[in-house]
C-alpha cells in the first residue's frame, strides 16, 4: 500500500521590536534570569497591558509581504491555562479576528517546480517564560525565567499544503527568508527567534480523507524538523499497518538525541476557555497605515533575486542562494560594489566565507570579515594582484583581525608580480640554471612537451616565492622556450 | 474638626486654623478609639501620614499648596500604594507589599493628600455586604448589627463615622453606591474609563472603575478632579480633559428633565425607602426639575447577565494568584498540581471560589455561547435602553438599593438574594454610565439612598444636581449616633 503525507506548519516568529508587547522591558536575548521582567510581565496584582505599536506595523508588513488580507480590526482575547512560566495564567492572543487573513508563500524545490502554499492566517501574541528543569533545577524545583515572558510574536498558521519533508523545509526557508528580508524578525533559530510546530498526518495515496494527525512542538532548526517529519510519517505508516490507529495527540522531537515522544493526548488537551481581553481596545489598523506600510517595505526575496539576475548577471542559482537570506544579501552588495566584481564577490560570499562561518557556528551578522573588507579582497584578485591561493591566506589573516587585504597583502609581501621585464628575468634565470630540463623539453616530442612546462613553472613559482602572476609567467615560458626550438 | 467637609477642610488648613498635623493626628486618634468597633480600616500608615502631613503643611505654609494638601484620606486596599501592604480583602495578598502605586494612588499624592491608611473591603471587591473579607466584616456605624454594604463597605463605614473625611472606592456593579447608601454618605461611579486602573486590583475588568466617596457632593466634586485623570498605561482610560468638577456646582436645575424608571420601583423594593426616594424626586420638582417617566425594559436582565460576564472576567484576572510569583503560598507543595488546587483552595474565601467556578464554567467549550455570548447580547439591549432613555431625559433617578442595610448573616446563605441587593445598580455598570448614591432619607433610623445615573461623562451635572439637593436637604448632615461629638 502506498500513501500520501499531509503537512501543515504553525510557525511563532519572534517580532525584532525593542520592548515587549504589552510592557516596556526589553526583549534583548541572553540577559541574566529574570532581569528583563517588568511588573507586567510578572503580572502584579493591578497591572494592565499597553500594546506596542511597533509589534502591530511588524504584523502587518508580514501580511503584506505574503500578499495576505489585513485584519483592519483585530481583537486580543485570552487563553487561559495554568503554567508556571505564564505569569497572569492566561496568554493574550488573537482568535477570532487575526491581525493577517488568508495569504500565500510560493516555494521553489529542487527540481525547479514551484508550489503554493497557502496561510489561513497570522496572529499576534505574546511569548511565555521558560521554565528550567535541569542543571541547577533538579530533584522537585525548577526554575522560572521570565526574560522572555511578552516577547511579541505572530504565529503564522498554513493549510495543510505541504506533502513531504522537502516542501516542509522549503516552506520553513522562505518564511525565514521573508521575515528576515522585511526586518521583523532576527531570525536567530538557535535563539528561538523561530520555532517550528509541525502538523502531520497520512492518508491512503489518491483518498481524499485525511488521517489523524499528530502536532510535533517547537522544533528550532530544519534540520531538527526534517528529521522529526521523516520519523514521524514511519511511525504513523508503521502503525496503520501494523493495525493501529494513529492517536491525535501532542508530541516532542529531541534533535540531539534524536527521541520523539507523546506530550499528551487530545483528551488531556486544555479547554483553553479564550474570551476577549477587556484590558485592551480593538487594534484599527488604517488604510493610511497600510499604504505607509507598503510603501516602506523592505525588498523581498523573490524580487532580490531576480534583481541579483540582472543587476549583477548571477546565475539563477547563485541569485536564489544570495537573495534567500537577508544579511546575506546586504553583504554581498556592498561586496560586490566595493569590489567592482560581482560574479567574484558572489563566489567569495557564498563559497569560502559562508562554509567559514559555518565552520565557526556562527551568523554573517557576526562575521569578523566584513563586506568591505571582503570587497577589499576581491579587488586585489580581480586587478591580479594577488592569486586565488593567496587570496586564502590574505582572507585567514582578515579573520584574524590583522587587517584590511590592502594591508595584509603589504605587510606580507604577497603583491603578484606581473612587471614583465622582471618576469622574464626571472624565466630566463630558471632556464639558464636548468640546462639538463632545457634539453629534455628540446628532444621530447612535441605531442608531450606541455607537459614538461609544469617543471619549469613549479620552479620559477618557488623562485618568486608564489608571488609571480602564473598566466604571464606561462605565456614568457612558452615563448623563451620555443625561441630555443 | 472630623465633622467639617472636605470643602471646610481646605478652607481651615488655608487659612491656618488647624495645621495638617493635627487634623492628620486627629483622625488617626479617632481610627485608633473608634476602628475597633467598625473594623473599617485594616491598615493604618501613621508614621507615614504623620509625615506627609508635616510636608503638607510646610507646603502650606508657602502659598502654593495643590488642592487637597494636606487633607487626610484613606484608601480602599484594591488600590496598591508603594510599600504599603495592599490585600485586597484576601488571605492571597495578606503578604503583598506592592514596589508601585495606583495611578489613582499617585493622582492624590499629587494633590497633596495625606494618607491615613487601607479600607476594608469584601475579599477582590466581589460581595455586597463587606462580610466576605478576610479581615471580618465592617460594622455599619448607624447599626453595628448591620452590613455597610460592600464592597467598598471599609470606605463607606470610615466616611460615616467620621475617620476620614473621604475615601477612595470602587465600583463593578454597585460596590462603591449600595454602600455609600446603606451608610447615609455619597458616593459617585464614574464613567468607565474617566478614572485609570493602573494599579487597581482587577475584579472584572471591562466594569471595575474607581471613584471617590465622602458626605457631600461638593467633597466629591473636589476629589474627583484630582482623581480622574487620562493614563497612558490603562489602555481603556478615556482622553478626555478632566474638568474641575467643583467649578459647575453653583448652577440651578429648573428645567432639568429627570427620568423616573418604573422598572426601579416594582416588586422587591421596601415601601419605606421607596417613600424616601419618591420625597426626593418631590423635591427636585419643588426646585424646577420635570419628572419623565420612563422604561429601561431590560433591566430584569442587567443581574443575571452581569454574574456571566463579571465572573468570567474574574476568573482569568485571579488566575495570577497561583502560588509562584508572590502572595500566599500552601505549604510543602507535593507538586504543581498542588501547589496550585491548594494555594487556591486555601487562599481564595468561598464567595471568591464560587465566582471563579461560575466565570470557569462560563466559559467552558460548550457552554460559551450559551452564557458569555448571551450575556453580552443582553450588555448591548442595556446600553441601548440607556441610549433611548437619555435622548429624552438629562438624569435618570431611583433608589440605590431596594431596602436600607440588613442585619449580618441575613443573606448569607443565598448567594442570589445577595446578587440582588445590587439589582438598580448593576446596569450602569454593564453599560459604563456614571452613577452616583446620595443620602435621602431614613428608615427605621438607617439611611436610604437615592440613586442619579447620568449620561457618558456627565459626573460635573450630576454632581450639581445632586449639590442643589444637598443645599435644600440636610440627609447628608445626619451623623450615626456617637461619632459626631
Amino acid at each position: 500500500m502506498s500513501w500520501d503525507t499531509v503537512i501543515g506548519l504553525e510557525v511563532h516568529v519572534q517580532l525584532a521590536t525593542k520592548t515587549k508587547i504589552f510592557s516596556g522591558a526589553s526583549t534583548e536575548f541572553g540577559a541574566e534570569p529574570n532581569t528583563q521582567a517588568c511588573a507586567i510581565d510578572l503580572a502584579m496584582p493591578g497591572t494592565l497591558p499597553v500594546l506596542n505599536k511597533q509589534a502591530v506595523h511588524y504584523a502587518v508588513m508580514f501580511g503584506l509581504a505574503i500578499d495576505a488580507e489585513i485584519g483592519k480590526e483585530s481583537a486580543f482575547e485570552r487563553k487561559n491555562y495554568f503554567y508556571p512560566d505564564l505569569p497572569k495564567g492566561y496568554q493574550t492572543t488573537q482568535l477570532e479576528k487575526p491581525i493577517v487573513g488568508r495569504g500565500n508563500v510560493e516555494i521553489e524545490l529542487a527540481d525547479g517546480r514551484k508550489k503554493n502554499i497557502r496561510i489561513h492566517h497570522a496572529h499576534l501574541e505574546e511569548d511565555a517564560g521558560k521554565s528550567l528543569h535541569e542543571g541547577d533545577f533538579r530533584h522537585g524545583v525548577s526554575g522560572i525565567d521570565l526574560n522572555r515572558a511578552g516577547t511579541p510574536l505572530i504565529e503564522i498558521v498554513s493549510e495543510p499544503d505541504m506533502s513531504n519533508a522537502e516542501e516542509a523545509i522549503a516552506f520553513a526557508k522562505k518564511l525565514h527568508s521573508i521575515v528576515t528580508s522585511i526586518g521583523i524578525c532576527d531570525g536567530e533559530m538557535s535563539q528561538g527567534s523561530m520555532r517550528f510546530d509541525v502538523n502531520v498526518s497520512v492518508k491512503q495515496s489518491g483518498s481524499d480523507t485525511l488521517g489523524t494527525r499528530t502536532e510535533t512542538k517547537n522544533l528550532n532548526s530544519f534540520k531538527f524538523m526534517e528529521e522529526c517529519i521523516a520519523k514521524e510519517v514511519e511511525r504513523q505508516i508503521d502503525l496503520i499497518e501494523d493495525g493501529g490507529t494513529v492517536l491525535q495527540e501532542t508530541r516532542l522531537y529531541n534533535g540531539d538525541t534524536k527521541v520523539a515522544r507523546s506530550m499528551r493526548s487530545k483528551e488531556e488537551a486544555n479547554d483553553y476557555r479564550y474570551f476577549p481581553c477587556p484590558d485592551l481596545l480593538p487594534v484599527i489598523v488604517t488604510d493610511e497605515t497600510i499604504e505607509e506600510l507598503r510603501r516602506n517595505l523592505p525588498e523581498l526575496p523573490d524580487a532580490r533575486q531576480a534583481r541579483f539576475v540582472e543587476q549583477y548577471s548571477l546565475s539563477v542559482y547563485d541569485a536564489s542562494v544570495l537573495s534567500s537570506d537577508a544579511g546575506m544579501s546586504a553583504y554581498f552588495e556592498i561586496a560586490a560594489e566595493k569590489s567592482g566584481n560581482a560574479k567574484l564577490a558572489a563566489n567569495w560570499t557564498m563559497g569560502e566565507l559562508a562554509a567559514r562561518l559555518n565552520n565557526e557556528d556562527t551568523s554573517i551578522a557576526n562575521s569578523p570579515v566584513s563586506a568591505e573588507q571582503l570587497g577589499g579582497l576581491v579587488a586585489r584578485i580581480a586587478d591580479n594582484s594577488i592569486s586565488g591561493k593567496m587570496a586564502k591566506e590574505v582572507f585567514e589573516g582578515i579573520w584574524a583581525g590583522e587587517g584590511s587585504a590592502d594591508e595584509i597583502i603589504e605587510a606580507r609581501g604577497l603583491k603578484q608580480v606581473s612587471d614583465s621585464g622582471a618576469l622574464e628575468q626571472m624565466v630566463a634565470d630558471v632556464l639558464a640554471a636548468n640546462q639538463a630540463m632545457v634539453e629534455d623539453y628540446i628532444n621530447t616530442d612535441e605531442a608531450k612537451r606541455k607537459k614538461k612546462l609544469g617543471g619549469f613553472m613549479g620552479q620559477i613559482m618557488k623562485a618568486s616565492k608564489g608571488q609571480a602572476n602564473p598566466q604571464q609567467v606561462n605565456q614568457i615560458l612558452a615563448q623563451k622556450l620555443n625561441e630555443l626550438l | 474638626m472630623h465633622n467639617l467637609t472636605i470643602a471646610e477642610l481646605i478652607k481651615g488648613l488655608q487659612s491656618k486654623q488647624f495645621s495638617s498635623v493635627e487634623l492628620t493626628q486627629h483622625f488617626l486618634d479617632r481610627i485608633g478609639s473608634l476602628n475597633p468597633a467598625y473594623n473599617a480600616v485594616i491598615t493604618v500608615t501613621a508614621e507615614q501620614a504623620l509625615k506627609a502631613a508635616a510636608a503638607a503643611d510646610e507646603r502650606l505654609a508657602g502659598g502654593n499648596a495643590p488642592a487637597l494638601c494636606g487633607v487626610p484620606i484613606l484608601h480602599k486596599d484594591i488600590f496598591c500604594t508603594n510599600g504599603v501592604r495592599t490585600s485586597c480583602g484576601s488571605k492571597m495578598l495578606d503578604n503583598f507589599i506592592p514596589p508601585y502605586n495606583a495611578t489613582v494612588v499617585e493622582n492624590f499624592e499629587t494633590a497633596g493628600a495625606v494618607v491615613l491608611g487601607k479600607t476594608n473591603m469584601d475579599e477582590f471587591a466581589m460581595g455586597s455586604s463587606n462580610e466576605t473579607s478576610f479581615y471580618g466584616p465592617v460594622q455599619n456605624p448607624w447599626d453595628t448589627d448591620c452590613v455597610p454594604g460592600g464592597s467598598s463597605g471599609g470606605s463607606a463605614a470610615a466616611v460615616a463615622a467620621r475617620l476620614a473625611p473621604g475615601a477612595t472606592a470602587t465600583d463593578t456593579g454597585g460596590s462603591i453606591r449600595q454602600p455609600a447608601a446603606l451608610c447615609g454618605i455619597t458616593g459617585l461611579k464614574p464613567t468607565y474609563g474617566r478614572v485609570s486602573r493602573w494599579g487597581m486590583i482587577a475584579f472584572a475588568s471591562s466594569l471595575d472603575q474607581g471613584g471617590p466617596m465622602a458626605r457631600t457632593a461638593e467633597d466629591c466634586a473636589i476629589m474627583l478632579s484630582c482623581m480622574a485623570s487620562f493614563d497612558d498605561k490603562d489602555s481603556t482610560c478615556i482622553d478626555r480633559e478632566v474638568p474641575d468638577y467643583s467649578a459647575t456646582l453653583g448652577q440651578d436645575i429648573k428645567g432639568l428633565r429627570i427620568g423616573v424608571p418604573s422598572e426601579y420601583f416594582s416588586e422587591g423594593l421596601d415601601p419605606g425607602t421607596e417613600k424616601a426616594v419618591r420625597a426626593a424626586l418631590a423635591e427636585f420638582e419643588a426646585q424646577g426639575a420635570e419628572l419623565v417617566e420612563i422604561s429601561l425594559p431590560n433591566t430584569g436582565l442587567s443581574v443575571p447577565a452581569y454574574y456571566v460576564i463579571a465572573p468570567a472576567e474574574a476568573s482569568a484576572n485571579l488566575s495570577r494568584f497561583d502560588g509562584v510569583k508572590y502572595g500566599y503560598r500552601c505549604e510543602d507543595p507535593k507538586d504543581l498540581q498542588d501547589l496550585y488546587s491548594r494555594t487556591r483552595a486555601e487562599g481564595f474565601g468561598e464567595e471568591v471560589q464560587r465566582r471563579i467556578l461560575i466565570g470557569t464554567y462560563c466559559l467552558s467549550a460548550g457552554y460559551y455561547e450559551a452564557y458569555y455570548g448571551k450575556a453580552q447580547q443582553v450588555r448591548k439591549l442595556i446600553q441601548q435602553d440607556f441610549e433611548k432613555a437619555f435622548e429624552s431625559v438629562d438624569v435618570i433617578m431611583g433608589p440605590t438599593c431596594p431596602s436600607p442595610a440588613f442585619k449580618f448573616g441575613s443573606k448569607g446563605d443565598d448567594p442570589v438574594a445577595m446578587y440582588l441587593e445590587d439589582i438598580y445598580t448593576i446596569a450602569t455598570n454593564l453599560a459604563g454610565l456614571p452613577g452616583m448614591s446620595v443620602p435621602c432619607g431614613m428608615v427605621d433610623d438607617k439611611p436610604v439612598g437615592l440613586q442619579i445615573i447620568g449620561n457618558y461623562f456627565a459626573e460635573a451635572r450630576m454632581l450639581n444636581v445632586a449639590h442643589q439637593y444637598q443645599q435644600a436637604t440636610d440627609w447628608h448632615d445626619l451623623a450615626p449616633q456617637g461619632v459626631a461629638s
